[in-house]
């Protein structure tokens, strides 16, 4: 009996003193975070409700939003730059994925010799920063130079190249591309990770019941694998919608011919930040972040709470 | 027969995919650093050829490191990415520590309010972001992309590292406890070093976004002074657009450490990415 009142004492002894050292622990990252991120994105947010009037900064409640889109001046700029966006994202959910899956899929026989090698040279171009992946396909796919023609035409093809990047109707296909090109590795590799963590068991199990090639890859594999995918298309739908840096290398600011490439990450920058002619607009800025980050967040969402609760997941 | 047959064959297939899409990943890196070793005559001649006696020439090189301040861009971009890292890992593992290791109030909470950072990126804060370094005097400072980088990088360290925390054994910890050390000792001398390889993970992580940004430099810190080795890549491309063996060498040299670190830490990298420390 007093045993027991005894050591609950001590333990209120123990844990009475403040534990200061969980706060001294967690305060630098909590507030480096806030200030430079969390504070920032939501100052973002409230000056979106914000415009210049006479000289003073006023609540204008969601007008900037009703300009944005339905003004003559805005409207038209956002809405390429979105629909602009969407086909770059259609394009890399249509060509980088299954590419890396099937990638992927190759890499993963077992016992196949060089995979190291093929796993090491794929993934390189993802390391690259976009000034360099840019400005090489820029070179390369250059009428100047003549090494795509000269490519083609030893496929037999030389009558079929264009000067993509410089005609209006292939240029977002061209950059989206290339973005696709340097990107492949990242889907390739978090497939392979998946492919690698499927237990031997259940293929053996597959191939005695005489499932094996394709209609292994289609029935046993790939639903396994589901889970993967779905990471892969979130972050492919995040990092799109988020983009800016290969545009602005290949086609410059403007999002060039005729704003044909041009997304939401270059209209923010030339909107918020001016260029050329065209002065800043903290707040039309600040606008197109809050509805980039509302596109962002009802991504993000319709993944977590509708998709990734809908895949079935399998507990080996 | 026939079995043994038609999988060699199919291995062979697979072969041919994977050396066909290789050669397209590869293809045009390869071509950029062949070129640069040659004269302008050859570049547009034969720009498949490699650099022969007669061909060679190393004047993009001379024009870069003549005209561009390289060095400065790579100090800046090595002190910029160096201190990040540095910081993410202190920070981040310090954090992951708290929310692994002790039970408290707002736990979770604050789990998930750091894990926020990883799926909205920051850049959609930048005008507010902007508008703070020029309040407080920080623009074309280093110190402003240091700032933005750490904040960055710690929502996936955080995350990653407390993982790998967890997995540290209890009774480690509890002997260090009944031995007399502090929880600082025990984080610092006990759980850092075993999560090491954790935390090398998080560091190629971490840096590859930060070597190549260029919407961060170019917004907060586009002064001569400040340029990093992309943005000033960049601009110096920019002016030289016709100058190929100028261009070419940049290139180069800009692929250059990513490739040499690459190579080296390849292993380390995939490893990471395989092993699922990325969920």
């Amino acid at each position: 009996m007093t045993d027991a009142t005894v050591s609950e004492a001590e333990i209120e002894v123990v844990r009475r003193p403040r534990r200061w050292h969980i706060a001294v622990f967690l305060l630098p990252a909590l507030i480096v975070y806030s200030a430079v991120m969390i504070l920032p994105l939501f100052e973002t947010l409230r000056l979106s409700f914000f415009n210049t009037v006479d000289g003073q900064s006023t609540f204008v409640g969601l007008a900037n939003f009703r300009t944005l889109f339905g003004d003559a001046r805005w409207a038209a700029d956002f809405w390429n730059a979105l629909s602009n966006n969407v086909i770059f994202f259609v394009i890399h959910m249509l060509v980088q994925n299954p590419i890396g899956i099937a990638l992927a899929a190759l890499l993963s026989i077992p016992k196949l010799r060089g995979a190291a090698f093929y796993r090491t040279a794929i993934f390189l171009p993802t390391l690259l920063s976009f000034v360099i992946v840019g400005f090489i396909w820029k070179l390369i796919l250059s009428p100047i130079w003549g090494v795509s023609p000269y490519l083609m035409d030893l496929i037999g093809l030389k009558s079929l190249f264009a000067p993509w990047l410089g005609k209006p109707g292939s240029a977002l296909i061209a950059v989206s591309l290339i973005s696709v090109w340097q990107y492949v590795g990242i889907p390739m590799m978090l497939i392979y990770a998946a492919l690698l963590n499927i237990p031997e068991e259940v293929i053996e199990a597959a191939e005695c019941d005489g499932v094996t090639g394709w209609a292994q890859f289609f029935k046993i594999r790939l639903p396994l694998i589901l889970p993967a995918i779905g990471i892969i298309s979130i972050l492919t739908f995040v990092g799109n919608f988020n983009a800016f840096d290969l545009v602005y290398t290949v086609q410059g600011a403007l999002a060039g011919p005729d704003g044909s490439t041009d997304i939401l990450g270059t209209l923010l920058y030339r909107t918020f930040f001016g260029f050329q002619l065209q002065l800043g607009d903290r707040s039309m800025g600040a606008t197109i972040a809050t509805v980039m980050f509302l596109i962002i967040l009802a991504g993000v969402s319709l993944y977590l709470f509708v998709i990734q609760r809908r895949i079935r997941r399998y507990q080996f | 027969m026939s079995k043994a047959r038609t999988s060699l064959s199919r291995t062979a297939l697979v072969h041919v995919a994977l050396i066909a899409y290789t050669l397209i990943a590869i293809f045009p890196v390869f071509l950029t650093i062949i070129n640069s070793f040659k004269s302008r005559n050859a570049i547009f001649r034969n720009p498949m050829q490699l650099p022969t006696p007669s061909t060679f020439d190393l004047v993009g090189y001379q024009t870069v490191l003549g005209q561009g301040d390289f060095a400065l861009y790579f100090q800046n971009s090595l002190i910029v990415t160096v201190v990040s890292i540095f910081l993410v890992l202190l920070f981040g593992a310090m954090a992951a520590f708290a929310l692994s290791e002790y039970r408290f109030r707002g736990n979770t909470l604050m789990g998930l309010y750091l894990a926020l950072g990883i799926m909205i990126p920051i850049r959609l804060g930048t005008v507010a972001i902007l508008q703070g370094m020029v309040a407080t005097g920080l623009v074309n400072t280093l110190t402003a992309l240091i700032l933005v980088y750490t904040a960055q990088g710690l929502p996936l360290a955080v995350f990653i590292l407390s993982e790998f925390m967890r997995t540290v054994s209890d009774d480690l910890k509890n002997a260090g406890r009944i031995d007399g050390l502090s929880e600082y000792s025990i984080f610092f001398r006990l759980v850092l070093p075993l999560v090491r390889p954790a935390m090398a993970t998080v560091a190629v992580f971490t840096m590859i976004p930060i070597w190549n940004d260029l919407w961060f430099p170019l917004i907060l810190a586009p002064s001569e002074a400040t340029k990093t080795v992309t943005l000033g890549s960049q601009i110096f491309i920019g002016q030289f657009v016709t100058n190929w063996n100028a261009v070419l060498a940049a290139l180069s040299l800009a692929i250059l450490p990513v490739l040499v670190l690459y190579l080296a830490f390849s292993r380390q990298l995939i490893r990471g990415i395989t092993s699922g420390a990325v969920k």
